[in-house]
């Protein structure tokens, strides 16, 4: 894990509805910014890691978010997969300070070792 | 030969150096050795697997059911693609191994791939015997061994069409039932005079034939077949007409299925020089003649025997899985097999040897009344066979007898009445499991054991039969043993698991849609968090399954005022598209009755130029698909449409889908009425309605139904003197003709009945049940006297539909044009022109 993180401000947790996502593009692919109904805010890269599903578009309930092709369930805090699922989401740093979401997208840089070992 | 030596190069230069395992074969049991071995030895080995077919690893048990429609392959895949790739397993998919070279220890692939082993496992399994008969090369002459052939026989199953099985053995017979599921009129010829012979014995086999021939399949035995007979060479392409007995009886056929035995596929050993006889030879240790190479499956000849059951095969794969890993002992003991039929509603059971014999004494249970019958065979103080059909549950305590050699002598006396009464023990259900052993097979498909069922559901806090499916595996097969694994889950959790309660909406409640609903509508809340919070709900605020449920039984409960809950929607109802694999959408305008005009093609064809979309593609509801389209240019496309008069088809929608429509009267020489007019007012009268699932119609302009109304979930078919209405039809996972509803004199009251079996059906059907499981599970005698038999309740639910419909014609795509939902439609923030570091 890397010391320092690199911020950026994303946009408002109003911005997202709640239990709902928005994405966030980036060069090297989307992240998904979830918002639930306690208004947390999670990130996770948006590729399911069964079949590479976008999980913005997906269901959110609790800390978790179902993915719309085939309903694997995956932790927003861990990125996981849940019950039976086998399988690791690459999840990205994200603070809500004073109402804005700032993000750091250092996991994709780190993704590879990352991947190994979830 | 270059690159070999370059791989073998750079694999000698590898730190640490894994010796290389090939494959040929991706059925079954390699894919279970291969389960085994990554077990007991994960990354030992450098995995190279050459699998003839184009596809991943499936269940080939299970064919049976996909054939009878009540799965479908994706259910059956045993390994994805993903568990190659996890594994670090390299797959040749459609790859047939034509060589394999010992001295230099390799094998090629018919395009010519070439890899170098260390071991070699042979698994080619094996292929369906064809009769060298007559005509046995026409067309619509077909085996019975994989999924291309389960897919050969869906496309000729046509209901109303004749089907022989030649073979009444376990396959032949479930391809017959299967074909029967699938309208298609079938008999099933048998060499023998006794149906399954090898597995039942004669008055098993009798039984056996009355269940399949109450089905309305017909089955003539003694029946020798002398050729098959195919249509006129000179008028087109010839297939298959007629089969011809030795009897001369002729039996019309368009299609024909041999299902008569396998032969194990040796010659690639044989060519090889490796002993074959009838299979290839293995000795207890799996290897063959040449020490480095396995041969394993139906293939395989151990001890003399050729085997095709799915127990003894998983043995093999784990002898010859542990002695790859390096276990010196693990040995291969073909022991006594049991065989259960996967049919429906036919439960037969046979196990070890039950021929009769003087040194054997047997005992009989019949019950004609209950459809029972039972056999043991018994020598010298043990069981060595049984043979069940009708009430089979006991069957894994009996084949546990069978196969330790145990001494029955004390049991005897009530042995044939099962575990329940052995040595006197008290009448419990649950006492048969209690008393197996826990290394007693319990799922014969995969493999497990009692001992394994009930530790993980300790260990890992199982409470419902579909947790214990996805983490043992047992019973997630062919399900012929779910029975006993519920009553293992009895056994274990005792009162607190109830197989016959009400299944829960899901793992948020105990309470079951029934339930949920009556209190909704009793006042438990009218919203979804006051719902749950009165419900006594589990989690915080649900989950993917129960909250879209809630969202639609509160709609149905409080049409005026319930604010719909956007978040509680799948993404295609959410964003009024259809997502894709890709996570890009497609859009499908209304198109009214399946009529279109120049000016609404030419905006199609203007929004596809405009937004370059991939794919366009005419769907089966009669209208027109853009595939492809980002998210984010929706309601530009829509705009683009909307200009054009084109509104949301609602192709996602749980609600009025398509009505889809022949030309009818006004151009058909046959049409007996305007069924395209009735079915556009149909359209324009139910779009918007929300039910519990998708509903497809479809209006037929006289009885030769070319609108395919008889398998829409509600259909009209114009005759001379009016419209018969018909309904609760399916074409999807399930294939249902349609049962009639009743007749209607004018367009009028065909629209009023429609109206009100819809109101009916969205009043009492669960979320996601669609109109012809709804019409099973209440009955359509039932649903027939409220929506035409009772005029006024007819009334009433018509106009409760009429009510709800002013609010909800308003088209979807037209709000987000105007902005409604935008966040849905861009992304929070676009870093991607941000400079890379």
């Amino acid at each position: 894990m890397k010391m320092s993180n690199d911020w950026t401000d994303i946009g408002a947790l109003e911005d997202i509805p709640r239990l709902g996502a928005r994405i966030v593009r980036t060069a090297k692919g989307c992240v998904a910014v979830f918002r639930t109904q306690d208004d947390e805010a999670f990130a996770l890269e948006d590729r399911c890691p069964h079949k590479g599903g976008p999980l913005s578009q997906g269901i959110v309930h609790g800390n978790s978010v179902t993915c719309p092709l085939h309903n694997w369930v995956l932790s927003l805090e861990t990125g996981a997969a849940l019950g039976a699922d086998v399988g690791q989401a690459l999840k990205f740093p994200l603070r809500v300070e004073g109402g804005r979401l700032l993000l750091d997208l250092s996991p994709f840089s780190a993704a590879p070792d990352i991947r190994k070992a979830g | 030969m270059r690159h070999v030596e370059l791989d073998a190069f750079h694999d000698r230069i590898a730190k640490p150096p894994r010796p290389r395992l090939v494959i040929i074969g991706n059925g079954m049991s390699p894919g279970r050795a291969l389960e085994k071995l990554f077990d007991a030895a994960p990354g030992a080995y450098k995995v190279t697997v050459f699998n003839a077919e184009p596809r991943v690893n499936y269940d080939r048990i299970m064919l049976s059911p996909v054939l009878s429609g009540e799965k479908s392959f994706e259910q059956i895949v045993i390994h994805g693609d993903g568990w190659y790739i996890d594994n670090e397993v390299t797959l040749y998919k459609g790859h047939r191994v034509v060589e394999i070279d010992r001295e230099k220890r390799t094998v090629k692939s018919e395009h010519g791939v070439i890899e170098l082993y260390d071991r070699l496992i042979i698994a080619t399994g094996s292929s369906p015997i064809v009769l060298p008969v007559p005509g046995h090369k026409l067309a619509g002459v077909l085996t019975y061994r994989d999924l291309d052939d389960v897919n050969a026989m869906l496309l000729a199953a046509k209901p109303g069409k004749k089907a022989v099985v030649i073979g009444g053995g376990l396959l032949g017979l479930e391809a017959a039932v299967g074909l029967k599921e699938q309208g298609m009129d079938v008999t099933v010829l048998h060499l023998m005079p006794t149906l399954m012979e090898r597995q039942l014995d004669t008055p098993a086999g009798h039984l056996l034939r009355q269940a399949i021939e109450s089905r309305d399949i017909r089955v003539i035995t003694k029946a020798n077949t002398r050729e098959i007979v195919g249509t006129d060479p000179e008028k087109g392409p010839p297939r298959v007409k007629a089969l011809r007995l030795d009897d001369g009886t002729e039996l019309p056929a368009d299609l024909v299925i041999m299902a008569v035995g396998i032969r194990p596929s040796a010659d690639l050993a044989r060519a090889a020089g490796l002993e074959v006889k009838r299979g290839i030879v293995v000795g207890v240790d799996m290897r063959t003649s040449d020490p480095d190479i396995f041969a394993l499956g139906e293939c395989a000849e151990a001890s003399g025997q050729c085997f095709g059951l799915v127990a003894p095969l998983y043995e093999m794969a784990s002898v010859v899985a542990a002695r790859l890993a390096g276990d010196e002992v693990a040995l291969f003991n073909p022991s006594a097999t049991a065989t259960k039929l996967k049919v429906t509603g036919i439960n037969l059971f046979s196990a070890g040897d039950f021929a009769e014999a003087p040194d054997r004494e047997e005992i009989v249970l019949r019950d004609a009344a209950r459809g029972i019958y039972r056999r043991l065979v018994i020598k010298q103080g043990k069981l060595i066979g049984a043979v069940f059909y009708g009430d089979v549950s006991d069957g894994a305590w009996f084949f546990d007898l069978i196969k330790k050699g145990s001494d029955i002598t004390e049991l005897r006396e009530t042995l044939i009445f099962g575990p329940n009464y052995a040595g006197g023990a008290p009448l419990d259900p649950t006492a048969a499991v209690a008393a197996l052993p826990d290394d007693a097979e319990i799922c014969g498909c995969n493999g497990v054991c009692k001992g394994k069922i009930v530790e993980s559901i300790t260990a890992k806090g199982l409470t419902s039969l579909d947790q214990v499916r996805a983490h043992t595996k047992a019973s997630a097969s062919c399900g012929s043993c779910t029975g006993v694994v519920e009553q293992l889950m009895t056994l274990t959790l005792g009162e607190t698991y109830s197989p016959n309660a009400v299944v829960p909406m899901c793992g948020c409640t105990d309470l079951g849609h029934d339930d949920v609903r009556r209190l909704i509508a009793g006042g438990a809340g009218a919203t979804i968090p006051a719902v749950m919070q009165a419900l006594n709900w589990k989690t915080s605020c649900g989950c993917a399954k129960c909250r879209p449920a809630l969202n639609y039984y509160l709609v149905c409960a409080y049409p005026d005022t319930y604010e719909d809950d956007g978040q509680s929607r799948f993404i295609n109802e959410r964003v009024h598209a259809n997502i894709q694999k890709d996570g890009t959408f497609s859009v499908v305008p209304r198109m009214w009755g399946g009529v279109t005009t120049a000016n609404e093609l030419r905006a199609i064809a203007d929004v596809v130029d405009k937004f370059a979309i991939p794919t366009v593609k005419v769907t089966g509801g009669q209208r027109i698909d853009l595939l492809g389209v980002k998210k984010e240019e929706l309601p530009a496309v829509w705009a683009d449409l909307n200009k054009a008069g084109m509104v949301s088809g609602a192709a996602y929608a749980k609600g009025l889908r398509t009505v889809k429509t022949c030309v009818g009267k006004d151009w058909c020489r046959f049409g007996t009425q305007d069924s395209t007019g009735l079915g556009v007012r149909m359209e324009k009268f139910l779009w918007g309605s929300w039910t519990p699932a998708k509903v497809k119609m479809g209006v037929s302009g006289c009885p030769r139904n070319c609108a395919e109304a008889t398998c829409k979930d509600v259909g009209v078919i114009c005759v001379d003197g009016g419209y018969d209405i018909v309904f609760a039809g399916a074409a999807g996972l399930d294939i249902l003709g349609t049962q009639a509803l009743g007749h209607a004199d004018s367009e009028d009251e065909t629209i009023e009945i429609i109206a009100a079996l819809v109101q009916l059906y969205r009043e009492q059907g669960r979320y996601l049940e669609r109109i012809y499981k709804w019409a099973k599970r209440v009955g359509v005698e039932t649903i027939r006297a409220q929506v035409l038999a009772d005029v006024g309740r007819r009334r009433a639910l018509y106009d409760r539909f009429v009510a709800s419909q002013v609010s909800v014609q308003r088209d979807p795509w037209a709000d987000r044009v105007a902005g409604k939902d935008a966040h849905e439609f861009a992304p929070l923030a676009d870093l991607s022109l941000q400079a890379a570091e």
